[in-house]
């Protein structure tokens, strides 16, 4: 399969790469590709341009900031999967990458470019929303975007045509007692999400919730933070009850579509057996037993 | 919308790709839009890189590549021949030293990894690729690490074993998982 023709550009900055992008109507930021080149090849988009990004110096880093980790557009999954900083800090990600395709496509795939793929089945985003993340904008200026407002459809972001992704910056829970999980339940190795649950909580000495996070994926057309979910379990001590109310509450802000990976109804019931599962590992791993 | 952009269709310029593969440099005139594997297979002539489903699935295509500072397995049906201009590329042709096999190449053998042969290129560049990211895999973890590759006659029992084997012999060696 040969993609149509078009016109390689290959900036060595930041500012090049959007100056190409503000010049060019018709043209695609290239990372890691493993979207986009597919794409291609099936013909589904046929840019004039491809701004391939991966020859500007300085954007493939993973950066412990304390009380932040920040990610460059060019870290690769596997990046992500073996980085001591993810596995410390933000094990949630570390827990998500090794079930994001296969070793090849997570060698050079990006985080960055996932989320700007914004592919309604994809990983990163269910977690990135869980995390509260921010993701850095590169214009002729730059803005932060908070993860909530950043996904708006199916493939569809609070991105310009004329701004690449840069940066995220993922806020690192911290409190008495931390615990995440990210639970993927897939048909077959290296498939999409048929649902995906990124849990984040944190605990007090009293093991009531403090702060907590839910995100889900391939549920919805677009990823979503199951916020009424939350609420239910914000400030109690987690019990069995509780729990369920809120793996149903995240189910019931689903709105799957049928397709080859289940009907909406399974979708929709499998949406609270994950969410369930993945509250309860995040608790369990915050060592509060439930 | 297909049409349109049809009609809006240029020319784009031709651009020089140089890289250097097995140790060897070719350097050509390419579309943009050529991949990798077709640069391999039909500009430098090493037909050992095959293709299987052409959709980013089945990692008949895997090859090394040299980026970020290191050598990794990369699919080279979905990389575009541009792109890795200037790069080391490692391909099957290139495991043997003269006479004597690599040892995955000796072990798919000697455990009967292989049948038609079709998917073995693919299979074995991954292996290398994972084994230098984890070169003590459990029998699961060389399960996961060759996730991307898909074999239509093995059933993958003896790949596995095999995987398993040349980890083994390898790590006993002491060398690296290639030599380059
Ligand atoms: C076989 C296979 C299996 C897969 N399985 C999964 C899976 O299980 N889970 C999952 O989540 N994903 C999966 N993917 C997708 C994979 O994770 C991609 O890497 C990811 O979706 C896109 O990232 P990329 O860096 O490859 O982006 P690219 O393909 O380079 O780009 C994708 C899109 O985003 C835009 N873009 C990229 N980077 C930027 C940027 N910095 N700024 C602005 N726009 C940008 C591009 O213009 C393009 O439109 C799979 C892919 C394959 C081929
Ligand atoms: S031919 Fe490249 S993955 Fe199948
Ligand atoms: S040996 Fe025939 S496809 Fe693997």
């Amino acid at each position: 399969m040969i993609p149509r023709k078009f016109e390689y550009l290959a900036p060595t900055t930041l500012a090049q790469a959007v100056s190409f992008l503000r010049k060019y109507k018709d043209a695609k930021v290239l990372s890691g590709g493993m979207s986009l080149i597919p794409m291609m090849k099936l013909r589904l988009v046929s840019p004039q341009y491809i701004v391939d990004i991966n020859n500007i110096k300085g954007l493939n880093y993973i950066k412990d900031g304390g009380r932040v980790v920040r990610i460059g557009a060019l870290a690769r999954h596997a990046d992500i999967e073996h980085s001591p900083i993810i596995k410390k800090k933000l094990p949630l990600l570390a827990e998500a990458a090794p079930q994001i395709a296969d070793m090849q496509v997570r060698n050079l795939g990006t985080f960055i470019g996932s989320l700007a793929h914004a592919d309604p089945a994809a990983d990163w985003p269910a977690s990135i929303l869980a995390l509260d993340a921010e993701l850095v904008a590169q214009g002729t200026g730059k803005r932060r975007i908070k993860a909530v407002k950043f996904f708006k459809g199916p493939f569809e972001t609070a991105l310009k045509p004329t701004e690449i992704l840069v940066e995220a910056v993922i806020p690192v829970p911290s409190g008495p007692k931390v615990g995440q999980a990210y639970l993927k339940f897939e048909r077959k190795a290296g498939d999409y999400a048929t649902v995906g649950v990124a849990a984040s909580a944190v605990l007090n000495q009293k093991n009531e919730v403090q702060s907590l996070g839910i995100g889900l994926t391939a549920v919805a057309p677009a990823p979503f933070k199951a916020t009424e979910a939350e609420e239910i379990l914000l400030g109690q001590r987690p019990t069995k009850d509780l729990i369920e109310k809120a793996a149903q509450a995240a189910a019931d802000m689903s709105d799957p579509s049928s397709d080859l990976r289940g009907s909406a109804e399974y979708k929709r019931e499998m949406a609270k057996v994950f969410t369930r599962r993945a509250l309860n590992k995040a608790f369990e791993r915050a060592g509060v037993s439930v | 919308m297909a049409a349109k952009k049809m009609v809006k269709q240029t020319e784009p310029a031709k651009k020089n790709v140089s890289v250097e593969i097995n140790g060897v440099k070719y350097s050509y005139d390419v579309e943009p839009r050529l991949l990798l594997v077709h640069f391999i297979r039909e500009y430098a002539g090493l037909t050992g890189t095959h293709i299987g489903c052409d959709t980013t699935n089945c990692g008949a295509c895997t090859v090394l590549m040299q980026f970020d500072g290191k050598w990794k397995a990369i699919k080279s049906c979905t990389y575009f021949a541009v792109q890795a201009n200037g790069k080391k590329i490692l391909t099957i042709e290139g495991m043997a030293k003269g006479d004597e096999l690599h040892p995955l190449q000796k072990a798919f053998w000697e455990h009967h990894g292989l049948q038609c042969g079709y998917c073995t290129p693919g299979m074995i560049m991954a292996s290398a690729g994972f084994l230098m990211i984890n070169p003590n895999p459990t029998e699961e973890e060389v399960r996961h690490g060759i996730s991307g590759n898909l074999c239509r006659c093995t059933g993958y029992v003896n790949i596995v074993k095999a995987i398993l084997a040349a980890a083994e012999e390898i790590r006993s060696s002491g060398k690296p998982v290639v030599e380059v």
